[in-house]
C-alpha cells in the first residue's frame, strides 16, 4: 500500500513538474540518470535525516528585514493609509548595504552621493558645516580603542545635538561605558535606536583603534594586593 | 514514471523541495523596519490607531538636524507630547506637513497605521532587544474604537 502511495505521489509531482516549470523552480530534484537537472534545494538533505542536527538550530530565524508596511507588525493592514505607504525596499534600491539596522549604509550612501538629504528644510541648496576631526577614546578594557569621528556625525547633525546636552565638548569631561550606552545614554541616544545598532556585528565601527604594542590589561586591586604565588 | 519515461524521479526529494517552496511562500515573515517609532501617546484614548514614524522615509529627504535641532524633537520616543493641536498650529510634524513641503494633515490614516494598544517604543532598538519583552500589540484587550474595525490578528 505504501508502494502504491509513493507511486501515486510520485506520478502526481512529476505530473506537476512537466507541466508547469515554475512548480520544479520551487525546488524539485528531477534526475536524468545520474545528471541531476535542478540542484536548489540539496541542502535540504541535512533536514532529511534529523532538523536536530542543523546549524545554528536555535538562532532566530532569517527573516524579511525590510519587509512592506502591510506585513511588518506593527502596521494595521487593516487601514487604508497602510497601503498608501512606500516599501522601503523600493526606497533603498541602488543604496550601499550593511548587514543590520535598515541594511543600508546611510553613511556611504552620503558619501557617494547616492543620497542628498536637505540640511535645511526649506533651502536644498545649503549644505552642511562639516568637521572633520576624530577623537580617540582609551578604554580601559582590552577591546580595541575607541575613536570617535567627528565627520560622519557633523554630516547629519547640528553641534548643539549633543553639545553640551550630551557631551560636554571638553576632554576627560565624559564618562561614557558600554552599560550606559546599552540603556540609552550618551552614545546610546541615537547607537542602538535609529543609527547603527549596537551588536556584536558593529562593535569594531567603534572600537576601531588597535592597542598600542606595548599595552597589557591593568591588574585588579584585588591581583595587587594579593598576588598570586 | 508515468508521465515521463526517460526521467528518473526522486519523490522524496520532490516532496521536500515542493514543502519547503511552499513554505517559504506562504509563511510570510514579520520583522519591520529598523527604527520606526510607534507613538501612543494619546491615540490610543482618543479612539485613534497609533503613529508610525519611519525614521528611513524622512531620513532619506532631510539630515537629523532638519527635525532635531531646528523643529526641536527630542531624542526620546514620546517624549515630544505631540498633539493635533500644535501640528495644525505648525510645530512638530506641522512644520513640513502642511501642504506645502509635504502632503497635509488631512490624510490621517497615513500616520495614524499602527496596530490599536501597540506601545510607544522604538522598534528593533537594544534596550527592546535586551531587556524588555517583544512588543506586541494588546490585541486581547478590546479597544473603545466604535468606528475602528478591529485588526485582524
Amino acid at each position: 500500500m505504501s508502494q502504491q502511495l509513493r507511486t501515486l505521489l510520485g506520478a502526481f509531482l512529476g505530473g506537476l513538474l512537466v507541466a508547469t516549470p515554475a512548480i520544479s523552480a520551487l525546488g524539485a530534484v528531477v534526475e536524468r540518470g545520474n545528471e541531476v537537472i535542478s540542484q536548489a534545494e540539496l541542502p535540504l538533505m541535512v533536514a532529511d535525516v534529523s532538523s536536530a542536527n542543523t546549524f545554528n538550530r536555535n538562532l532566530k530565524k532569517e527573516k524579511d528585514p525590510n519587509a512592506p508596511p502591510p506585513e511588518d507588525g506593527y502596521h494595521d493592514p487593516e487601514n487604508e493609509g497602510t497601503h498608501v505607504l512606500q516599501a522601503p525596499k523600493e526606497a533603498y534600491v541602488g543604496l550601499p548595504t550593511t548587514d543590520f539596522g535598515n541594511h543600508v549604509d546611510w553613511v556611504k550612501s552620503l558619501d557617494e552621493g547616492k543620497l542628498a538629504p536637505r540640511w535645511d528644510r526649506f533651502d536644498p541648496t545649503e549644505e552642511p558645516f562639516v568637521m572633520d576631526l576624530d577623537i580617540v577614546r582609551p578604554v580601559k578594557a582590552s577591546v580595541p580603542d575607541v575613536v570617535f569621528p567627528h565627520r560622519q556625525h557633523t554630516l547629519w547633525l547640528a553641534c548643539a545635538n549633543c553639545h553640551p546636552a550630551i557631551f560636554i565638548p571638553q576632554k576627560g569631561a565624559n564618562q561614557i561605558n558600554m552599560s550606559a550606552i546599552l540603556l540609552g545614554q550618551k552614545c546610546g541616544v541615537c547607537h542602538g535606536k535609529v543609527s547603527f545598532p549596537i551588536m556584536t556585528l558593529t562593535c569594531r565601527k567603534c572600537h576601531s583603534k588597535p592597542k598600542p604594542a606595548d599595552w597589557t590589561p591593568p591588574l585588579s586591586e584585588a591581583s595587587l594586593k594579593n598576588p598570586w604565588k | 514514471m508515468m508521465s515521463c519515461n526517460n526521467y528518473k524521479f526522486n519523490w522524496r526529494f520532490a516532496i521536500l523541495g515542493v514543502m519547503a517552496g511552499l513554505a517559504t511562500m506562504v509563511v510570510s515573515p514579520a520583522q519591520a523596519e529598523y527604527a520606526d517609532v510607534i507613538i501612543n501617546n494619546y491615540a490610543d484614548a482618543a479612539g485613534m490607531r497609533p503613529v508610525v514614524f519611519p525614521h528611513w522615509f524622512h531620513r532619506i529627504r532631510f539630515r537629523c538636524k532638519v527635525c532635531h535641532a531646528d523643529l526641536g524633537f527630542q531624542f526620546k520616543a514620546g517624549g515630544n507630547k505631540i498633539t493635533m493641536a500644535k501640528i495644525i498650529e505648525g510645530k512638530f510634524c506641522g512644520a513640513c506637513h502642511n501642504g506645502e513641503i509635504s502632503w497635509s494633515v488631512e490624510n490621517c490614516n497615513m500616520c495614524h497605521s499602527g496596530i490599536p494598544g501597540t506601545p510607544t517604543h522604538i522598534h528593533g532598538s537594544t534596550v527592546q532587544r535586551l531587556i524588555s519583552p517583544p512588543y506586541k500589540a494588546l490585541n486581547a484587550q478590546p479597544q473603545p474604537q466604535p468606528q475602528q474595525p478591529q485588526p485582524a490578528k
